[in-house]
């Protein structure tokens, strides 16, 4: 269990003051102006050293991104975004943060803006967080207000401005690139990669987008030290993490924990069990609606952490685990999962567009045992069509949850098919009116 | 330049290629619906898919820059294979995913036997299908008269709502909602406003755009189709005409990169079924005031006596917007045997040809408008005059660092331009260099002048031309660069010009000089009038203003119908070719005067359309060179050079009516469609 002194997010649960002074007691804020003095190599090592991932899903090393801008600003302007359409089922981490700890996030967008020469940050909040945007633009008027952003932020010597948009409660928006057209002011749309982001990104300038979570973690880095962060959690899957624990737990919870903390010990320790015990646990999709389901029987012990959940073909994504026991029909639940995706598509590519809504259709009458055992093969199919073949991941998240259905559960889908098969009569008869 | 394997074959390709067009340079056939040459890349159809060894995924070879290519580990050149197990994977699958929800209707789909996707789906789809849920249905939205939508067939490529938001300049089509809900309209289902919709049809690669007025008339492979060029402008566009036995059913675009690269507009695709309506298929007389129909001899006699019995000083000649030069040739030929000069063909615009043919021509030529840095528009709305080429100009100025600026009336062109004014004065103050655009036009390397034909209302249109190909000739630019264009709206000015059709004085001297005999050769937009007790024969295809007012009408062939060189208003010459023969008793033009000729006494010398297009190639040598452009020699008058313009006015520019602008548009029943439509637009708009 991370002790307590290791966290970073202390206010997490909104017990203590969100404000500036409330932050400030609890750390922030501090030593801004020195850390920048060091210099942009400097912050740039120091995550880099910190061995962080970005914790929006993909896991990719933040401090080899943040490198990828070009090193000194150009003829463009550089921009930081940072991703706040958090909008993943059973993810809600990054609102903790801009509701209980919004300073963290907006200290962390400066020392992340100078690290990457951008004198302008904007933070894209999901539609839906209405709440959350008043507290973070309270808590960057506050910033503002105690010079801690603007021209020479924070006594550091770099100018910086940030800016909240708020978006319109699209799905596709969490999506990097689609979160550029949007806050252009276009339809959400995924661009096409390459160009990536870090040579073309917001208007045509170089951009780095970052998760909240992945931000906010910096200004900790560069106070408490690399060596501290990279020490928590296992080789290459580094420091603390939000978890968010939903479904059939006694106390679902969000929670800060080290990666790579076991299942049982993280369901254990905060979350008071399964409900009805172990045994009656059935499946844990571990990183929120787009990743494979793993089985019971693979869950235990397992560390939940990037790679080895890759290896189980699953991964850690956003790490919203969302725990299912044996009351879930996880036919029925990956429909719904399916429904989602069928409904957040963009439309703009063809595999996405009409390889969601065939998988749903698909699954719902197997959630009903209308289907043919060969259908499933078929099934799988489908998904391996729509997977790779897509202009962004939404494609591939929308066939990972189908394809661990299948992978796991296909006796469950058969015994569907075959009772519905054994009771043949289940549509009412058809009486002429007379 | 950048070495890559395509498919086991090596080749070069320069930096900015993409790897589909790396594939195409190695021979390799990558199928494609979104992707257009002339569009911006989209990439959504997924439908290019190839595999670069080394890349964890397919890649849409449309959108991937050869540069973004990684080389092998030991920087041998990147590999793509278009053959693979993994692209043939993909292509089955996307065509798959593109099926599953397109209706499976092609027996009654227009675009039946000539659909991408019919096409494509043959040769990389797989031959069953495998979905048994409900298809999705689409409402069908109006767009207007021109362009039938059947929604449900739409494959999302969005292929036309690129094409009218970059190439037409309205951002009138776009996508509602998302994924597969995703729909093409119009803002509240409003009819689009661009002249150059029609293009959409051709753009979509299924039948989800299909042509309104064409709807269920004919399948591709019973159309006999003709290469001609269009006459409905003075861009000369090369088009294709589609014709079942004598009937003309559709009108393509050709492509013809200097010309109008593989556009159309409106007014040239649509108007077809005017060649139908309103056509003169018989020989009139007017007997007690009334027009009734007679036999050709009988005309020919009435001619004949009348002609005698006439003075021939006192016989003129006036012809028509949309002749080909063997059709003015041959009427030249004709009345100057008849013993009279005074014949006009200039359509109401008096240029005099002795300025040189620099002074009536696009010089710039329409494809060097990619090359102009700057513009300066005189008299002229392009959007009607020559809307393709105003497409040119709009992808031009999409390029950037392309100043314009217009004298003339402030409309709406589809790009940003500068409103120095609207007459005279605010030229001579740019002459003088009092407007800041005189500079820029200066320091320009390859600047550009357009003068239309709308600034004939401002004054003297030879003064405007003297004046401002002096101002052109003084801008420093490239060699050989000539910053002097005219931009005539008729397809036969410019032969009316090369040819000698004209009087001194213009249509307005033979207004006034009101002669006894009039031959109207289909000059119905000239601004000839008939004077009081004057006897006009005319010559035409339909029944049009010259028509009612005729004593004696002889029926001719409409463009379709005769084969024909036309000169376009940078001077070149193109050939159209016959698609289909004159209704009724109506004759080949040529022949016409032919006949005439013999009848009156003085017979022309040519027994054959060989014969006559010999008899120009020799008076004209020049125009032998299809394709090619006039040669222009530049003028070495030293005369006083006119650097100001003496008269006060105002330049006129665009058409009375844009899609009513010659007789076959006004006999046409969707261009009058298309003008109402435009007129409670403009109205609403007002």
């Amino acid at each position: 269990m991370l002790a307590d002194e290791d966290r970073i997010f202390k206010n997490l649960y909104g017990y203590q003051d969100a404000g500036l002074k409330g932050a400030q007691a609890r750390g922030a804020w501090d030593g801004t102006a020195g850390f920048i003095k060091n210099g942009r190599d400097w912050i740039v090592e120091q995550v880099k050293a910190s061995a962080l991932r970005g914790r929006g899903g993909a896991g990719f090393p933040t401090g080899l991104k943040w490198s990828f801008m070009p090193k000194e600003e150009g003829p463009l302007p550089h921009y930081l975004v940072v991703n706040a359409d958090e909008s993943e089922p059973g993810t809600c981490k990054d609102r903790e943060i801009m509701r209980n700890d919004p300073h963290l996030l907006i200290e962390g967008c400066l020392y992340a803006a100078f690290a990457m020469a951008a004198h302008t940050g904007y933070i894209y909040i999901r539609g839906e967080y209405i709440r959350e945007r008043e507290a973070l633009q309270r808590a960057i008027d506050e910033a503002y207000d105690a010079g801690l952003l603007g021209k020479n932020a924070a006594g550091s010597g770099w100018d910086f401005d940030l800016y909240l948009s708020h978006g319109a409660g699209a799905y596709i928006c969490g999506e990097e690139t689609a979160l550029l057209e949007s806050l252009e002011g276009k339809k959400g749309q995924p661009r096409l990669k390459p160009p990536f982001p870090a040579a073309c990104g917001l208007y045509g300038c170089p951009t780095t987008i970052n998760n909240v979570e992945t931000v906010a973690v910096v200004p900790d880095i560069l106070r408490r030290g690399a060596d501290w962060f990279a020490n928590i959690g296992t080789p290459n899957n580094s420091g603390t993490k939000l978890f968010c624990i939903s479904g059939h737990v006694n106390k679902p919870c969000n929670v800060e924990e080290a990666l790579g903390i076991p299942f049982r010990e993280l369901i254990d320790t905060h979350c008071g069990g399964i409900r009805g015990g172990w045994d009656n646990l059935l499946a844990v999709i571990p990183g929120g609606s787009s990743v494979p389901c793993l089985p019971a029987e693979q869950c235990a012990d397992l560390p939940m952490d990037f790679d080895t959940l890759r290896n189980l073909k699953s991964g850690l994504g956003t790490a919203g685990v969302i725990v299912m026991d044996k009351s879930t029909d996880i036919i029925r639940a990956i429909t719904r999962i399916s429904y989602f995706y069928k409904h957040e598509s963009c439309g703009q590519c063809t595999p996405c567009r009409e390889g969601t809504g065939w998988m749903w259709r698909v699954l719902t009458r197997m959630s009903e045992g209308r289907a043919q055992k060969r259908e499933i093969d078929m099934l799988l199919e489908v998904t391996t069509q729509i997977e790779g073949h897509t202009i962004c991941a939404l494609g591939d998240a929308a066939a990972w949850p189908v394809q661990g259905l299948i992978r796991h559960f296909r006796p469950e889908i058969e015994k569907r098919i075959d009772q519905y098969a054994a009771n043949p009569h289940s549509d009412p008869v058809i009486v002429a009116a007379e | 330049m950048r070495k890559i394997v395509v498919d086991d074959i090596e080749v070069e390709v320069p930096d900015d290629y993409s790897v589909l067009q790396a594939c195409e340079e190695a021979g390799a056939e990558i199928p494609r619906f979104c992707f257009h040459e002339r569009l911006s890349v989209a990439g959504n159809c997924r439908m290019c898919l190839v595999e670069a060894k080394g890349a964890p995924k397919p890649i849409a070879s449309c959108a991937y820059g050869v540069k973004d290519l990684r080389p092998g580990p030991n920087g041998e050149p990147p590999v793509i294979e278009t053959r693979s197990d993994v692209v043939k994977k993909a292509r089955e699958g996307v065509m798959e995913f593109l099926l599953i929800n397109h209706p499976l209707d092609c027996p009654i789909c227009d675009q039946g036997g000539e659909c991408d996707l019919q096409d494509q789906a043959m040769y990389y789809g797989v031959d069953s299908s495998r979905y048994v849920e409900n298809k999705r249905a689409v409402e069908d939205k109006y767009i207007g008269p021109l362009v039938k939508t059947i929604m449900t067939r739409c494959i999302h490529c969005t292929r036309c709502v690129r094409f009218t938001t970059e190439v037409a300049g309205v951002s009138e089509l776009g996508a509602t909602g998302r994924g597969e809900d995703m729909e093409i309209t119009t803002y509240l289902e409003h009819a689009m406003t661009s002249e150059m919709q029609g293009n959409v049809i051709d753009l979509c690669p299924v039948g989800a755009l299909t042509s309104r007025p064409y709807a269920y008339q004919a399948r591709p492979w019973e159309l006999t189709k003709t290469e001609t060029i269009d006459v409905m402008d003075a861009l000369g566009s090369n088009i294709r005409v589609d014709a079942r036995g004598r009937e003309v059913l559709r009108i393509m675009p050709r492509l013809n990169e200097e010309v109008n690269e593989e556009w159309i507009s409106d007014k040239s695709r649509f108007h077809w079924d005017g060649l139908k309506a309103q056509r003169l298929d018989r020989a009139f007389i007017r007997k007690e005031g009334k027009l009734v129909p007679t036999s050709w001899n009988e005309a020919f006699e009435a001619i004949a006596t009348k002609v005698n019995a006439t003075d021939k000083s006192k016989i003129a000649g006036v012809s028509g917007n949309l002749l080909s030069l063997e059709d003015q040739f041959a009427f030249k030929a004709f009345m100057s045997n008849l013993g009279s000069n005074v014949i006009e063909g200039r359509n109401g615009v008096n240029i005099d040809p002795s300025l040189g043919r620099g002074s009536y021509l696009f010089n710039s030529t329409i494809a060097g408008i990619e090359d102009a840095d700057a513009l300066l528009l005189i008299g002229v709305n392009p959007r009607e005059d020559a809307t393709v080429l105003n497409a040119r100009i709009r992808k031009r100025w999409r390029q950037g660092e392309f100043p314009i600026a217009v004298i003339g009336d402030d409309v709406d062109l589809t790009y940003d331009f500068e409103h120095i004014g609207i007459g005279t004065d605010s030229l001579n103050d740019l002459f003088a260099g009092k407007h800041s655009f005189a500079k820029t036009l200066e320091n320009a390397k390859r600047p550009m002048i357009i003068l239309g034909e709308g600034a004939a209302q401002a004054g003297d249109i030879n003064e405007i031309i003297a004046a401002i190909s002096n101002f052109a000739a003084s801008l420093q630019g490239d060699d050989g660069w000539n910053a002097y264009n005219f931009l005539h709206r008729s397809a036969s000015s410019v032969g009316a010009l090369e040819l000698g059709l004209v009087f001194d004085g213009g249509i307005d001297a033979i207004n006034n000089a009101k002669y006894d005999f009039v031959f109207n050769y289909a000059a119905d937009d000239s601004g000839y009038e008939k004077s009081e007790g004057s006897f006009e024969v005319y010559i035409g295809s339909h029944g049009d203003k010259g028509a009612h007012s005729a004593d004696v009408i002889l029926p001719a062939a409409a463009y379709t119908e005769k084969s024909g060189l036309y000169i376009n208003t940078e001077g070149r010459v193109q050939r159209g070719l016959r698609a289909s023969f004159p209704p009724g008793e109506a004759k080949e033009d040529w022949s016409i005067f032919r006949a005439l000729s013999a009848i009156v006494g003085s017979p022309l010398s040519f027994d054959s359309f060989d014969q006559l297009r010999n008899a120009l190639y020799q008076e004209y040598a020049d125009l032998n060179q299809i394709d090619a452009l006039l040669p222009v020699v530049e003028s070495t008058e030293s005369g006083d050079k006119v650097t100001k313009i003496s008269g006060k006015g105002i330049f006129g520019s665009g058409l009375d009516s844009y899609f009513l602008s010659n007789p076959i548009c006004r006999a046409s029943a969707i261009m009058a469609d298309c003008a109402s439509l435009k007129q409670t637009t403009q109205i609403a708009a007002e």
